[in-house]
Parts: structure tokens; sequence; C-alpha cells
């Protein structure tokens, strides 16, 4: 199962692997929303929990039907299906796999775009921690979208049709953990929704990804 | 160890192809299946594999013996030849790259990327893939695409060799590859036949019955 | 003799055909008799007028909207434990028509927004709860439509259902906790009466009945259609296999 986590991770580093152009989406968001809304610091400091939490979700979206379409092409996905290791296990790999290159990323690199939205002080730390807690959701979740879709002509655009709906409660606690944080009010409940999301996610859609990939594969 | 099919039924986009397929096979020995384009060579060798469910019949074989290799090779394009075999050698949890290396003459292209391999340095190296699951059951779907005839016989040595370890192969294919000690199964007979008076009996025939 | 039995393709059709030459006429009558006697033979309310009335479509599809997809999830069970292909072509029937009507509560909860609210939209939980709703809706079509083998299309949408189900609630309490809202508590409950008055509440439940069997009965239209379609594939595949 490691292998296959380090097989990932090393496709994605490399070139033409699309590690790093989530992080450009997510800076070139943060870059336009100001561009459109205004340069005031206080609107922009207003928005800002909602906006990095929105560019982060898409910015995950962008690379999600990769997870499996590449796999599914060169045949690798019949051979691991056939392999010792069971499907489930492939799935929370690749779901890990793309929260590395793309959510981990992601909040990493959340603070700098912070200072571009102008967030109040308070809420950096609360911005990480919910992107920390939060974006491994998106990738679970979204690996069920592109194990759906796999094999689907123009998948890509069904896939984000799909997942969206169920980013919703994430995308809710998510930027309301930021949006309190900034305000220095009390984040633990939406934090700990948020992590109860994420756990819940991470423990039962494999299941549910494993049993779309079989049906695909047949 | 035995691989015995009786009765088996398949489809391919819900429509049955093959039924009333029925063989076994045993340690060191080798079924060459022959048929048409389009009579259900690689639906039937999906179902043994595992990757779609049969319409009717059995498959009895002990549970993770087999190793199948499809049309394509699973192979990433920018992963060098060493890195790809190493990679599904773990997933299979064995380590014995080198045998493999050399087995299928790839010990001189070893750092090379997948993506400059030719068509037929890559099918060698999807074979070689084989030697490392240490499966006993090898299901291999046109194996000799887009070899030449030294590299259809180095292949046919190493499924030799395989078959003398006291493996088994279950090999479709339209070329001879000179494995003369292979039975060979003419997929013909068993090609589905049209239900009379409708469908293929499916669920939704018997609603306008 | 058991429920199942209507999951056989033949029986299900030679039912439905005995059924719907009752259905469809109870389900015109209920439906011209509640809309009729809600919006001509009803008091103005004292403080809302006329405007009220739109309750008569509003309250019904709204209830529709929900209740169809949980029909669907439901369905898509039954047919992913017993593989019986009407229920799956029933959950894929139920779609369009949940999808409208969840539509129509959204429409004519703006019409109504306007003059008691002044705004045709706010983000209120229940608003934004029946929008989310209506994007499954369409996610759900649309994986349908996508994919071309009908087992698999049935195999993977009813996993979509029931994924889809948990996170449909997951952010009904999400969007609760998100903002607490100006639309009213729900003012049905089948046992009570006491949100609504007498002079409503018969032709209000007669619309509901109509409503319910107007779903009953495209459910039922559609999911021959669909039979039907499968029939033709059928007939087409073994024109092939020919």
């Amino acid at each position: 199962m490691i292998a296959l986590l380090v097989r990932d991770l090393r496709l994605g580093m490399r070139a033409g692997g699309g590690f790093g152009l989530g992080l450009a989406f997510f800076l070139i968001v943060a870059v336009l929303v100001p561009l459109g809304v205004g340069p005031e610091g206080q609107t922009l400091a207003k928005i800002a929990p909602g906006i990095l939490w929105v560019a982060a979700l898409l910015a995950c979206l962008l690379s999600l039907d990769r997870i499996f379409a590449l796999d599914f092409e060169d045949g690798s996905l019949d051979l691991l299906a056939t392999a010792p290791m069971p499907l489930e296990g492939v799935v929370t790999m690749k779901a890990l796999a793309h929260w590395i290159t793309t959510g981990l990323a992601l909040t990493l690199a959340s603070p700098v775009l912070a200072l571009l939205m102008n967030l109040p002080g308070a809420g950096y730390g609360w911005l990480v921690a919910s992107l920390a807690v939060g974006t491994p959701a998106l990738s679970v979740i979204g690996t069920f979208g592109a194990a759906l879709t796999v094999g689907l002509k123009r998948g890509g655009l069904l896939l984000s049709l799909l997942v969206l709906p169920l980013y919703v409660p994430t995308l809710i606690f998510g930027a309301e953990v930021v949006r309190r944080g900034a305000e220095g009010q009390a984040v633990l409940t939406p934090l700990l929704l948020l992590g109860g999301i994420t756990a819940g996610a991470a423990a039962l859609l494999p299941f549910a990804s494993a049993a779309a990939l079989r049906i695909n594969l047949r | 160890m035995e691989l015995t099919v009786t009765d088996l039924a398949c489809a391919r986009g819900g429509v049955p192809v093959l039924e009333g397929v029925g063989f076994s096979l045993t340690s060191g020995r080798a079924l060459v299946l022959r048929g048409p384009n389009g009579i259900g060579k690689t639906t039937l060798l999906r179902t043994l594999a595992g990757l779609q469910p049969a319409l009717a019949g059995a498959v009895s074989v002990p549970p993770e013996s087999m190793a199948y290799a499809a049309h394509a090779d699973g192979l990433k394009a920018v992963l060098t030849v060493v890195e790809n075999l190493r990679f599904w050698a773990r997933i299979f949890g064995t380590d014995t790259v080198e045998a493999a290396l050399v087995a299928m003459n790839l010990g001189a292209l070893r750092d090379r990327a997948a993506q400059n391999l030719s068509a037929g340095q890559k099918r060698r190296l999807g074979l070689a893939r084989l030697l490392v699951t240490g499966r006993p059951i090898w299901v291999l779907d046109e194996p000799t695409v887009s070899l030449d005839v030294e590299s259809v016989a180095l292949f046919a040595g190493v499924v030799r060799g395989h078959l003398a370890a006291g493996g088994m192969a279950l090999i479709a294919t339209h070329i001879d590859m000179g494995l003369t000690e292979a039975e060979v199964l003419e997929l013909g007979p068993y090609k589905a036949k049209a239900r009379p008076g409708g469908g293929y009996g499916g669920a939704f025939d018997e609603a306008f019955a | 003799m058991s429920i199942w039995k209507y999951a056989n393709p033949k029986l299900f059709m030679q039912t439905t055909d005995r059924v719907l030459p009752f259905l469809i006429p109870l389900t015109v009558v209920l439906m011209v008799v509640g809309l009729v006697w809600g919006f001509f033979f009803t008091p103005d309310d004292y403080r809302q007028g006329a405007t009220v009335k739109i309750i008569f479509l509003h309250v019904p599809s709204a209830m529709l909207g929900i209740n169809a997809w949980l029909m669907m999830l439901v369905a898509s069970l039954i047919w992913l434990i017993r593989r019986h292909h009407v229920s799956a072509l029933a959950a894929r029937a139920a779609a369009p028509i949940g999808a409208t009507m969840t539509m129509i509560a959204l429409v004519t909860g703006a019409i109504w927004g306007e003059p008691m609210w002044g705004t045709w939209w706010a983000w209120d939980p229940r608003l934004t709860s029946f929008l989310i709703l209506f994007l499954f809706y369409l996610g759900y079509m649309a994986l349908w439509a996508a994919i071309e083998d009908p087992d698999t299309a049935a195999d993977l949408t009813s996993v979509l259902c029931l994924v889809g189900s948990v996170f449909a609630i997951l952010s009904r309490y999400a969007v609760n906790f998100w903002n607490q809202g100006l639309h009213q508590g729900p003012s049905l409950t089948i046992a009570q009466q006491q949100h609504v008055a007498d002079a409503y509440w018969y032709p209000l439940m007669i619309s509901i009945a109509g409503f319910i069997l107007f779903f009953v009965m495209m459910v039922l239209l559609r999911t021959r259609t669909e039979i039907r379609s499968r029939r033709l594939q059928a007939l087409l595949a073994r024109e092939r296999m020919a």
C-alpha cells in the first residue's frame, strides 16, 4: 500500500504530474478576488474566510479527475484490482496522495494568501487549522466522485457537478471556523463538526469508492 | 493446484457472448484460447481474473493465485523501466526485479523512462511484470502483440520456464507461440445463442411475454 | 405471495395497466378540486391577503421534493440488495419529477417571499437546503444520463443516492448552523392543525393528496416507458447477436 502512495506522489511531482497547478490556481483566485471586489481592506477582511475556503475547494476540484483517469487509461487500474490489496486500500492511498499533493500544499500556502486577502491576524492560525482538518475530507469525497466517473468521456464536468454538492457541509464548517476565529469568537464547535465530517468521510467513503470502482471496471 | 471452469457464461456490455465454457488446468499445463475477433476472449479472461462477474457457472481457483496481463501494460510513462517493475514487485510483496529484467532482456534499458521505449519494449516490460507477481496462474490476453519473432521466442521460453516450475498459463492468442505442449481450446462452439422469442433472456423479455 | 412479485417487469406492466385508468382520473379530480377550492373558495388571510393561497402549490410540491428523494433512496437500496430492475428504473423515473417539484417549491417560495419578506430570495436555511437538494437531483440525473450500460448506471446512481442522502442530511444541519433563518417552522403536521385554519386545511389536504397521486402516477408512467426502452435495447442486442 505504501508503494502505491510513493508511486503516486512521485508521479505527481515529476514533469506533467500537475503538482503546483492547484497551488497556482489558489494564488490566482486570491489575486483576482481583490481586483474584482475592490481594494478596501475592510471588505476584503470580511470576505476573506469564505473566499479562501472556496478557492481551496476549487483548487482541490481541479485535480480530482486525474486520480483514477490516468490509471484507468494505461490499464494499471485493472492490474491493481487483481493485486493482493483490497480496492478500499487502493482508494484510500489514492485519496491520501491527492491530499498530500493538493490539500496539504494549500494548507501550508494559505497564510501567504490570507495576507493578500487582508485576513485579520487572529484568523491565521484557525485558517491553517481548518484547512488541515477539512481538506482531507475534500480529497476523500473527491475520490468518491472520481471513482463514480472513471472511464466516462467528459467525466470532468460531471465530476464537478457530483462532488460540489457533497462539499457543502465541509465548506460551511471550514469557513465558519475561520470567520469565528478572525472575529475572536469560540471556534471549537465548528472545528469539531469539521473534524467529524473528515473522520466520518475517511472511515466510510472508501467503501463506496471501491464499490463504484468495481462497478466501473467490470 | 488446479483451475477448474464449469459451464461458465459471460457477458460484454450486458450482452452474453460465451456460454457453457468448461475446462480445467493443472500445474505445469498451458491452455491456448482461440477464436475469431469478438468471440469474447478478453471477456472470458476478465471474468476469470475476477474483474467482472460471470453470468452463470463457476470458476474454482485458489485465492490470489492469478496474474492478469491485459492489452494495456499499466506502465507509467515518466517512471523508468526498473521503477515501473519495482512498483509492481512491491504491490505483490516480492522483491525479485533483477531476474525478471534479465529474463525479458530488459537489462540494458533499466534506467530508461517508459515513455522512451518502443512498443515492443513496452510489451516486454509489461510481460516482465508477470514474473515479479510470484503468482502461479498467468492469464494472458494477446501477450505477443507488437513483439518481434525473437521476443516471441524469448517470451515462449519464459512461459515454458514458468510451467516447468509448476505454474500454469491461460493464453488468448492468434499466433503460434511455439508452445507445442499447450492444449488448445476453440471458443467458437461456445458462442452464446440468442433465445427464441426475444431479447437475450434478460429480465425485460418476460415483461412482454 | 409477497410484495416482491411486483418487481417482476411483466407483472408490473400488467398491474399498472389496470391501475392507471383509475389513478389518472382520480389524480386530475383531486388536483382540480384542491387547487380550485384553495384558490377561489377560501377567504383571504387577514394579514397576508390573497398571496397566502400559493400555499396550495408550495406546500405539496415542497413535501414531494423531499419525499421523492426518499423514495429514490428506498428504490436504490432495493436495487442494490435485491437486484430488481423495476426498482432501479423507478428511481430513475422519480428523479426528474422530484427535481421539478423542488423547483416549483423554490419558485412559488420566491413568489410568496417577495410580498411577505420583501425579497425574492434570502439565504434562509430552508431555502438554501432546497437549492442544495435541487443540485443533488441534477447530479443524480446527470450521472444516469452519462453512463451507457443500464446496469452500471443503475449501480452507480444507487451508490450516489446513498452517499448523497447522507450528505444531504449533513448539509441540512450545516446550513441550519450557518444561518438561523427567516422561514417559519413547518406549518403542517398531519396530526395537528393548529397553524392552519380549517378553511385552508381541507383544500390543502386535498391538494396534497392530489400531488401525491400525481407523483405516483408519473412514476408509474415513466417506469413503464423505461421498461419499454429497456425491452427495445434487449431486442437490438439480440439483432447484434444474430
